[in-house]
């Protein structure tokens, strides 16, 4: 397996390479710095010279949406999406949709109330995560002031609204996104003040979320802004749960990938189920 | 042997003579037992030559993607016998000094070359440009394609000294404060694929604006490759109100939707980018109609290795001039004669080119397909 970060990041590569690891995969890889990528060669060089010394898979991350769907065109080799652009990040989606289904302690989310609160538009997660829940039955609502919402969002299968408060009273998950400060500068939004009165998961707002609710984050978290530091501590915060569900979630994409058929669509067990039998990872 | 085109008379079929560049004879007398090359054409149309108004021929500047010869060889291929090459190159075509390098190296191309000029220094789009030097060159169509004029005083003042110049100005319409960064059409592709998009708005903002300058200062506008439902919809008004704009669209306008660009291929990156089917078929009843006057090719070649960056990170542009006609031909469900009309004879009369589109008769140099 040879992880390729075109562009550069600690929590994933560093999962992937020991879910390879743990799987007895041999593991080669490079970051954005390290590579000739800064001597102006191709991704497609790149990946035809790494070929050539036969590999089985490529774990890609790059900051331009598309790029593990360019790539497998280049290759006979498996791709592994680990995060393009604004586009997608499936294995911290499938990890998000492992926790939650491990603590409800079920396989379906039918019926099951998630609300997605901030800069939507921008993130990877949230398109692969709408699409994870949506899948497994959860009925989803966004909330995002509209600059932070994808454009044609009425096209998502999601209700959007953008009154935090009325939302997290009947959630049965808060799923809390990354915002990013160059979102001033684009005006869109005026100030972060702002920002976190109208849609930080607040410790007031913790109060409105019901008991036996949950809250998510994917990280990297900016405490104080998107979230408060109470709402991360919170007892019914999953994150650090989501953090070590990523060793044995990716360790399953590369083994229904790499080792069972890659060519038959997984069954629904082999992905949300393959720790118990793989990993003695502890899972909360 | 060959069926004219009605464009060149009677429709009838006939044999045609050429000597020393001109159609001698038609019919019956046009036999010649000592002619140099008999060409059958049975079961082919002998029509007037294309046009095209939207060549992006690279040279000089950027030769490794195409040169002034390859680009000409592309348009003889595809039926053209004029190309009108866009002043984006390196350095721009805004300068006689330019002009006549790029009409020199395209004088034995395998067809006609003639250029445009750009409107602004460097298409900066902040000084004007000598275009009456140009246009004493032959230069009849001043054009900042790539990019639009964005001031508009100075696209006011470029109109008022091209209408005392008797030549056209012709806009590629796109705001680039609502363009800048994105790479595709925005709309729910654009939101699945997590590309960012330009609205339809960016074009419709300033086809509108350059109507409202055009009717100011009685400059007629060329509407550069139209690629929305709205474009099209304010040109028809445009034109019903009496003024003097014309428009063209690109084949790929009339052909793809934005649905293209979901296996993030580069091939199918463009700006104006490829859109929706709500506004391919605007574009295709634009074209029925005669609001749109002519299909332009926006040929516009990079080199493979840069169609394979990143698509948000890989030039925008696609080729043209060897698929035109047979798009036009089966996308369009057009009679022949308009659709040679839309590729010839309409080109020709906007870009002020005397010598093309002409009917195939005797006495006319066969400039054609």
């Amino acid at each position: 397996m040879v992880s390729c970060f075109f562009e550069d990041s600690t929590r994933t590569r560093l999962s992937f390479e020991a879910a390879a690891r743990r799987l007895s995969a041999d593991v080669m890889g490079f970051s954005a710095g390290s590579s000739s990528m800064s001597k102006g060669e191709s991704v497609r060089d790149t990946i035809e010279t790494i070929d050539a010394m036969r590999v089985d898979a490529y774990v890609v991350r790059h900051r331009s949406a598309g790029v593990p769907h360019q790539i497998s065109r280049w290759t006979e080799a498996s791709v592994v999406n680990a995060g393009d652009g604004q586009h997608g990040h499936p294995t911290q989606a499938l990890l998000d949709t492992y926790t939650l289904t491990r603590r409800l302690d079920t396989t379906s989310l039918e019926g099951v109330g998630v609300v997605m609160v901030g800069d939507i538009r921008h993130s990877r997660v949230a398109r692969s995560k709408i699409a994870a829940m949506v899948a497994l039955g959860a009925e989803v609502t966004l909330v995002a002031p509209p600059t932070l919402l994808p454009p044609a969002v009425g096209t998502f299968p999601v209700r959007v609204v953008h009154d935090l408060d009325a939302a997290m009273a009947d959630a049965d998950v808060v799923y809390v996104l990354r915002i990013q400060r160059e979102r001033m500068a684009e005006a869109l939004i005026p100030t972060l003040r702002e920002y976190t009165s109208t849609y930080g998961l607040t410790a007031r707002r913790l109060a409105l979320l019901p008991a036996n609710a949950h809250i998510m984050h994917p990280g990297p978290m900016v405490q104080g802004l998107e979230i408060s530091p109470e709402a991360a501590d919170d007892p019914r915060s999953l994150i650090t749960a989501q953090v070590a569900a990523g060793v044995p979630t990716r360790m399953a994409v590369l083994f229904w990938a790499l080792a069972a058929n890659p060519t038959a669509p997984p069954e629904a067990d082999a992905t949300l189920e393959p720790a118990a039998t793989t990993t003695s990872e502890e899972l909360p | 042997m060959g069926r004219r085109h009605p464009g060149g008379g009677d429709g009838g079929t006939a044999d045609l003579l050429v000597r020393e560049g001109q159609v001698v004879a038609l019919g019956a007398e046009a036999t010649d037992a000592d002619a140099d090359l008999t060409l059958d054409c049975s079961g082919a149309v002998v029509a007037p030559g294309l046009v095209d108004l939207h060549t992006h021929l690279r040279q000089p500047g950027k030769e490794e993607a195409e040169t002034i010869e390859t680009g000409a060889r592309a348009a003889a291929l595809g039926g053209y016998t004029a190309v009108l090459a866009m002043p984006n190159t390196t350095p721009a075509i805004d300068s006689a000094e330019v002009v006549r390098e790029v009409l020199e190296l395209g004088r034995d191309a395998p067809c006609a070359v003639h250029t445009s000029g750009a409107i602004t220094i460097d298409r900066a789009g902040e000084t004007l440009a000598p275009m009456a030097e140009m246009a004493q060159l032959g230069v009849t169509l001043f054009t900042d394609d790539g990019t639009g004029v964005q001031d508009d005083a100075l696209m006011r003042r470029a109109l008022e000294y091209a209408g005392g110049l008797g030549v056209i100005l012709a806009q590629h319409c796109e705001v680039t404060s609502l363009s800048q960064g994105t790479c595709m059409h925005e709309g729910a592709t654009s939101a699945r694929l997590g590309l960012p998009g330009q609205p339809a708005e960016a074009e419709e903002l300033m086809v509108m604006r350059d109507i409202a300058l055009s009717r100011l200062t009685g400059t007629p506008v060329h509407f550069l490759h139209l690629s929305t439902a709205r474009s099209v919809e304010l040109v028809r008004a445009a034109k019903a109100a009496g003024q003097a704009v014309t428009a063209e669209a690109a084949p790929h306008h009339f052909t793809l939707t934005d649905e293209a660009c979901g296996g993030y291929s580069p091939l199918f990156k463009v700006h104006p980018p490829l859109r929706t089917a709500d506004d391919v078929a605007a574009v295709k009843a634009g074209l029925a109609d005669g609001t749109i006057d002519a299909i332009a090719t926006d040929h516009a070649p990079h080199t493979l290795d840069s169609k394979e960056l990143p698509f948000d990170q890989a030039p925008p542009g696609m080729l043209g001039l060897e698929y035109a006609l047979a798009l036009a031909l089966t996308e369009l469900e057009l009679p022949l004669d308009r659709v040679i009309e839309l590729l010839s004879l309409r080109p020709a009369t906007i870009a002020r080119m005397p010598e093309q589109g002409r009917p195939v008769a005797v006495g006319s140099r066969p400039t054609c397909a």
